[in-house]
């Protein structure tokens, strides 16, 4: 493959981007679309202290959940943890701060992070003081909302089916989820995919994430932990 | 909660009736996820999913699993024609727009105010709300079922939630393994009861007053 634009790049390579406290966006929603190389990199290479900002906590030994298992993050925000016993026994000793936002809502923050909008309005979770707690509040047409603020990462990893060398991105399925969004939102993106095909190659019309998001992208060897339901 | 499957069936098949032809319906995870077993062959439903599937199909068969298809609960599933897949901003897109009709989910209180609190048991239990708040507060129709009691034997239903609210006067209907109730701003009506239970059972086990409709409907 023509490595056009120089954004081809094995793991090791990515790696060297990564350090320890480091706010780490990723893609994935159960696991889902987390990108597997770049989870082990971040493992391997010993990273701590890390703030995770992502759907939620994965499960013990699936996609991100991996990272949070072992102790690596100082914080999450995410959306739910229910999945992963381990995050909840960190959060309960005090060994991981957990910042939960509603799931959309979630979504939107990254989303607003990564187009360049500080924050939005919100009126969801109005009537929950964990929702609430900290937030400024605004008085629009008479109706109140929460600011909710524009979420950004150091460093954003997402999982993709395919790329071109120009860092274009399609995904597959429901495996797509947050990574769009969180594509966006990194101050450096980095693409796992499955596949590399020619520049040219994909239907302009049909690539979800344009290049001009992805800084790298690393060829996948797929995923390599087993699913809950299997 | 050591609930037989005859009776988790027969309350989905109830909230199966709420389906009507053309809905879009979210449900969630547990007994919601029996309802669609229920509902009559040729229903024209789009089952829409937090994680980005809008026209969700039944679990494949063993062995045709695609890691990269599964619900929002993480576990495998097939799509109809005419589904579409969309990133997380859109999935919920269209359930603060209003356009989902039906949430089917489990709570751990419900007051007869119809507001839902099914997500934190403060200093036990605090999983996160995941999509709960938007679908709760957003979708046009808010079903739960859940057990009338909890483990220890206290009632669900509740004059005011003890629990932190998802979201308050959000609920429609309940549908328990004894009896059905609808919520509106008179308050909350017991309209239906699962046989052999009576409205006197049905009264001893609830946390609040009700009023009993004019016309009980007995299901069998």
């Amino acid at each position: 493959m023509e490595n056009t634009f120089n954004k081809i790049i094995e793991i090791n390579e990515a790696m060297k981007h990564f350090r320890d406290g480091m706010i780490i966006m990723f893609g994935g929603f159960g696991g889902i679309g987390t990108p597997p190389a770049l989870i082990d990199g971040i493992l391997e290479n010993g990273l701590k202290d890390l703030t995770l900002i992502g759907n939620d906590s994965g499960f013990p030994h699936i996609g991100i959940g991996k990272v949070v298992s072992q102790g690596r993050a100082k914080k999450m925000i995410a959306s739910h943890i229910g999945s992963n016993p381990v995050a909840g026994q960190l959060m309960t000793d005090g060994k991981m701060e957990v910042e939960f936002s509603p799931q959309g809502i979630l979504a939107e923050r990254i989303r607003a992070g990564g187009v360049g909008i500080p924050a939005i309005l919100s009126d969801i979770g109005l009537d929950n003081d964990i929702v609430t707690s900290n937030k400024q509040t605004c008085n629009l047409d008479g109706k109140m909302y929460l600011v909710e603020t524009a979420l950004t990462a150091e460093i954003s990893i997402v999982f993709a089916k395919k790329a071109d060398p120009y860092g274009n991105l399609i995904y597959d399925k429901s495996a797509r989820n947050t990574n769009p969004l969180v594509a966006m939102a990194g101050d450096l993106t980095i693409a796992e995919v499955e596949e590399i095909v020619p520049l040219g190659s994909l239907d302009p019309d049909e690539i979800i994430t344009p290049g001009v998001f992805v800084d790298y992208i690393v060829p996948s060897k797929g995923v390599n932990w087993n699913w809950a339901w299997e | 909660m050591g609930m037989g499957v005859e009776i988790r069936d027969r309350m989905a098949k109830r909230a199966a009736e709420e389906i009507k032809n053309g809905m879009i319906v979210n449900l969630g995870i547990g007994i919601p996820s029996l309802v669609p077993n229920h509902l009559p062959a040729g229903t024209k439903v789009m089952f829409h999913a937090e994680n980005g599937i809008t026209g969700m199909g039944p679990s494949p068969e063993k062995g045709k699993e695609d890691e990269n298809l599964c619900n929002a609960g993480g576990f495998p599933v097939s799509v109809v024609k005419g589904a579409s897949y969309c990133d997380s901003t859109i999935a919920f897109g269209m359930i603060r727009r209003g356009r989902v009709d039906m949430t089917i989910l489990g709570s751990l209180q419900v007051s007869e105010k119809g507001d839902l609190a099914n997500w934190i048991v403060p200093g036990k239990k605090v999983p996160g709300m995941g999509g709960a708040m938007e679908l709760a507060q957003k979708a046009k129709k808010v079903i739960v079922l859940m057990n009338q009691t909890d483990k220890f034997g206290n009632s669900k239903i509740v004059n005011e939630c003890t629990l932190p609210l998802t979201s308050a006067r959000c609920v429609d209907m309940i549908i328990t393994e004894m009896a059905v109730f609808q919520i509106s701003d008179q308050g909350l009506t017991l309209t239906e009861l699962f046989a052999p239970h009576s409205i006197d059972a049905v009264r001893a086990k609830t946390g609040c007053g009700f009023v009993i409709s004019g016309n009980v409907r007995v299901i069998s």
